[in-house]
């Protein structure tokens, strides 16, 4: 087996992994994990895609690589603004899932961390 | 078996178990230093997949500037998440969705190993047209020539991130700065690290984008380096974050997508139309785009990590 089918497999296993993360993990700091997961599995099926693309001197098509790269940024900027949000969340209300029966209002020092 | 085979293999199983441990270790701290750890390993394998460009970025953001994100909120919310863990689905939920999970898993194995040898691909084309760009490096080629419409919009989406970021802020911090990513006890180590690191962190970082036209690398990559030096100046609390209101900060992190637009505009009078480069100074133009998009990379993933503002404005 090659290394680039390989890498394919690992991908597969990690998108896998990562969305079973994200159904069963109640913590959201894990679930932005797991989601994170799924998106690396993602890049490294472009990955094995743009390695069998290898053609007229190249040894990887170009173009699935190129959009690795905006998508590896992406990812990164989504996961500031959901951990932002969750921060945000454990602020105003001292928790950080949003439990429909939850009646506690703000910590006493909520306002204010 | 060769030893490269044997070493791939190796690999492999290494990813796999340090993503395991990401998804079922008990404490979220633990899963994240194990994220980090997972994010160092992948960029291995990117080089295995002779994604050398790939291999810098996930190394750079994936797992160090995403590392300082996720560990800093790991820190602050390590209470929460522990009350939040008794809130754990039940069996059958766990058992349906490893049933799901494990289909998904297979599904795309399968798509893997049915991939057509030789794949579609556009390498040809791209080999092509990069001399018509002056590059050597045709990943440089395609974000910056072939696809260039894709990273501008991608610069945008980093610069709405920002303002989605900052406007969490309570009202009365509007204008302020925010905490930065700093440790709780600045400690001698870290400050003699933030005062030795910078001068050839900033020297790799611009080489890294300078070369970037010919070799792996460029204004992702390089400007991640540049981002980590100030995060680790900021971090040993040599220097501070400064506030959001500031102008300087803003002009900097629109610099990159605004001349990015600007140049593809002018494409339109100068060359054959949107984001056309005319014959000849395309070279020239790319850098000159990349330059702003460096910096403004460099500024927006530490006001990413440092999140929103924290400290009342001075009046």
């Amino acid at each position: 087996m090659s290394a680039a089918t390989l890498a394919g497999l690992i991908g597969a296993a990690l998108v896998g992994l990562g969305l079973y993360g994200l159904i069963t993990n109640p913590q959201p700091l894990r679930k932005i994990l797991a989601f994170n997961l799924i998106g690396s599995g993602v890049f490294l099926l472009f990955g094995i895609i743009a390695r069998k693309g290898a053609a007229a001197g190249f040894v990887a098509d170009p173009v699935p690589q190129a959009m690795v790269i905006t998508g590896i940024v992406v990812a990164f900027s989504a996961s500031a603004l959901a951990i932002a949000l969750v921060l945000r969340l454990f602020q105003e209300t001292g928790r950080v899932t949003p439990r429909p029966d939850a009646s506690a209002g703000p910590p006493a020092n909520g306002a204010d961390t | 078996m060769s030893v490269l085979q044997a070493l791939d293999i190796g690999l492999a199983a290494l990813v796999l178990a340090v993503a395991v441990w990401t998804i079922f270790a008990r404490e979220a701290f633990a899963a994240v230093v194990g994220y980090v750890a997972y994010g160092l390993l992948l960029s291995i394998v990117w080089v295995r997949l002779f994604a050398v460009d790939v291999a810098l970025t996930e190394a750079a953001i994936g797992s160090g500037v995403t590392g300082v994100l996720l560990i800093g909120a790991a820190a602050r919310l390590r209470e929460a998440e522990k009350a939040a863990a008794d809130e754990q689905p039940s069996e059958p939920q766990r058992f349906w969705a490893s049933f799901l999970c494990v289909l998904v898993t297979l599904a795309l194995a399968g798509v893997v190993l049915s991939l057509p040898d030789p794949a579609p691909t556009l390498a040809p084309e791209a080999a092509q047209k990069l001399a018509g760009t002056g590059l050597g490096n045709p990943i440089t080629a395609v974000l910056i020539a072939f696809r260039s419409f894709d990273t501008m919009l991608e610069k945008v989406v980093l610069v709405l991130a920002v303002v989605g970021v900052w406007s969490l802020a309570p009202d009365r911090y509007w204008g302020g700065a925010p905490g930065a990513p700093r440790a709780a006890r600045p400690e001698s180590t870290l400050a003699f690290l933030a005062q030795l690191l910078p001068p050839f962190g900033i020297l790799i970082g611009i080489h890294i984008f300078w070369v970037g036209a010919d070799e792996p690398g460029g204004a992702f990559q390089g400007g991640a380096i540049l981002a980590a030096m100030w995060m680790i100046t900021m971090m040993a609390r040599l220097t501070e974050a400064p506030p959001v209101s500031s102008i300087w900060l803003r002009l900097a992190l629109i610099a990159g997508p605004a001349v990015f637009l600007a140049t593809g505009v002018a494409g339109v009078a100068m060359a054959s139309g949107f984001f056309a480069y005319p014959a000849g100074f395309a070279k020239p133009l790319i850098l000159f785009i990349e330059v702003f998009m460096t910096l403004s990379i460099a500024v927006t993933l530490p006001m990413l990590v440092a999140g929103p503002p924290r400290r009342l404005p001075r009046r």
